[in-house]
């Protein structure tokens, strides 16, 4: 099923100008930006700059700082009594990021939202419970919107209260729910305590943070939908930016909405078709806050193969953040990729730690790793082989040899939000 | 007949090789008052594990593992040997003739002899043909 069908099946060529016009439209946009204005001015970049989709490699990055130093409103293109709503992103340090839209703006996110619920089937029969926040989070009141516009019976339930929360999908028939992935687990484990299975639950959207095939296994099975995750940001609108569809093999990002890039986080130069990088985007069809080649932080890759849906090219789930990159003896490695590693293994636990030295002018990267008390049999062999079994397993998939240390089960450091699970002591000596 | 009393259960510590950590077991267990009868530690990249013979097994067990450790139980035989040259010879003899593998061992000496500590791959036929050569298997009761 497709929301709009033209745009979403677009061929590369068409899509391709559309692209070009909206770019030179998105670059005469920002000259309303004082931040861009110079910028640009001192790149030596004018509108006839940009010729081709290529010559976006000309214009600097933004990063998440340029639009911190920019609060309140410095990043609006359009004066005050055009903007029609204010969110802002959470600051883990400092001024949060203010984000404005115009009405056309709230229009065009609304649209994106209702083509990725109709990628997933979802129609104006449904009953959707919108579990997150309403407030400056742009989750709430984004996906509020799309499922308006799909025409879905919208129960803004937000968040908190879960039994009742419960109550309403039973009592409601819900059939679509919308939360983070670790509000889902809670739920279904609430649900489970009041002994009710939530019969009319079939598809459950989920985002806002990382979560891995397992958890999307066992929310399936727990509470009887068919999991899909959700990818966006308050600085590219909201939620919606990227999303799965029916394969749930990668999410579908809209190129026609937003120009995608994925970058080496050290040189920032871009990378080949299945190469994980960063992500930088470039909006397309934003008014009030136009960016360019934005940072997202969130580490992907465009992914090869093309899909069944016959739908543009996806990106893969994010497995982390480019701000955790290592550089070992020239290859990039995301701790991320460790953490799908170790989940993989049962005979050993989640937490890990990374010790980075410099021995005799190598990089040497030793992985720490808890043994897993149900899998302990006694047998020291037993061990030695769970050790060789970890070392295989990272250097398959980091194409890297790496030292593995197992030690006692709940040794390692537990860490609430950002972790500090890399230790670099290369610049130590 | 009864083969089972011969099966001793020896705990198995995983611990990781750095200072403190034996100190760590040793002072669990004088703590619950359980004295350690044989012992020894094997030793592997960064890690090992250490194995002992003890008089309360269970009470180990559950002192030790919510102190956080990882433990676990291994079947294990005990059989006495001559205090005196050969002595070894004849208990390896009999199960390497019986074509049964020692995966590791560990002995002591005290006032009633030596005592030669087994794991083994066969545990069931391993005691069976001790006893039918001659050799005195020890029982668990003398340990627990």
């Amino acid at each position: 099923m497709f929301w709009n069908k033209k745009i979403e099946t677009l061929n590369n060529k068409d899509l391709q100008e559309l692209q070009l016009k909206r770019l030179k439209k998105t670059f005469a946009q920002v000259q309303h930006v004082d931040f861009y204005k110079k910028r640009l001015a001192e790149a030596g970049l004018k509108a006839s700059s940009i010729k081709t989709l290529d010559d976006i490699t000309k214009i600097p990055f933004t990063k998440k700082q340029d639009l911190r130093d920019g609060y309140p409103f410095g990043f609006f293109a359009v004066p005050l009594k055009k903007i029609v709503r204010i969110h802002t992103t959470s600051g883990t340090t400092g001024k949060p990021t203010v984000v404005g839209y115009t009405r056309k703006d709230l229009d065009t996110w609304s649209d994106l939202i209702a083509r990725n619920m109709t990628m997933v089937g979802i129609t104006e029969d449904d009953v959707f419970q919108n579990m997150v926040n309403y407030g400056m989070f742009t989750g709430g009141l984004g996906f509020h919107y799309g499922a308006e516009k799909v025409g879905m019976t919208v129960i803004p339930s937000a968040t908190g209260n879960t039994k009742r929360q419960i109550e309403m999908i039973n009592d409601f028939g819900v059939t679509t729910i919308h939360c983070t992935p670790s509000y889902a687990m809670h739920l279904s484990e609430v649900a489970e305590e009041m002994g009710t299975n939530l019969d009319s639950l079939k598809t459950g959207l989920f985002g806002a943070e990382p979560w891995s095939e397992s958890v999307r296994k066992t929310l399936e099975r727990r509470l009887g939908v068919t999991a899909y995750d959700s990818y966006g940001l308050s600085e590219l609108f909201g939620p919606g930016v990227a999303f799965e569809c029916k394969e749930r093999d990668g999410l579908h990002i809209w190129h026609d909405a937003y120009l995608v890039e994925i970058i080496d986080p050290r040189t920032g130069e871009q990378v080949g078709d299945g190469e994980r990088g960063e992500l930088v985007v470039t909006p397309l069809v934003k008014e009030a806050m136009p960016l360019l080649r934005y940072r997202t932080g969130d580490v992907t890759m465009l992914m090869e193969d093309g899909c069944l849906c016959r739908r543009g090219q996806k990106i893969a789930r994010i497995t982390g953040r480019s701000d955790d990159m290592l550089v070992i003896r020239g290859i990039n490695v995301f701790p991320s990729q460790i953490e799908h590693v170790l989940l993989k293994i049962p005979e050993v636990g989640n937490q890990f730690m990374v010790y980075v030295d410099r021995v005799n002018h190598l990089d040497e990267m030793t992985v720490e790793v808890e043994i897993n008390r149900e899998h302990f049999s006694g047998e020291l062999a037993d061990l030695t082989n769970l050790q060789k079994k970890v070392v295989k397993e990272l250097r398959d998939a980091l194409e890297l040899r790496t030292t593995v240390k197992l030690v006692e089960p709940g040794s390692l450091p537990r860490f609430e939000g950002k972790s500090k699970r890399v230790i670099d002591r290369r610049e130590a000596i | 007949m009864d083969n089972k009393k011969f099966v001793i259960k020896q705990i198995s510590v995983f611990s990781e090789n750095r200072p403190g950590r034996l100190a760590a077991i040793a002072h669990a267990l004088g703590e619950e008052k359980i004295n350690i009868l044989a012992f020894s530690i094997a030793e592997a990249n960064g890690f090992g594990v250490v194995r002992a013979l003890v008089d309360h097994p269970e009470k180990a067990h559950d002192k030790l593992q919510s102190l956080g450790f990882n433990i676990a139980f291994t079947e294990v035989i005990a059989v006495k040997m001559k205090d005196k040259p050969g002595g070894l010879y004849e208990v390896a003899k009999i199960l390497g003739d019986a074509g049964i593998n020692i995966e590791y061992s560990y002995a002591y000496s005290g006032k009633d002899g030596a005592v030669l500590i087994l794991r083994v791959d066969q545990v069931e036929d391993a005691i069976k043909k001790i006893k039918s050569s001659g050799a005195t298997l020890l029982e668990r009761s003398i340990f627990h």
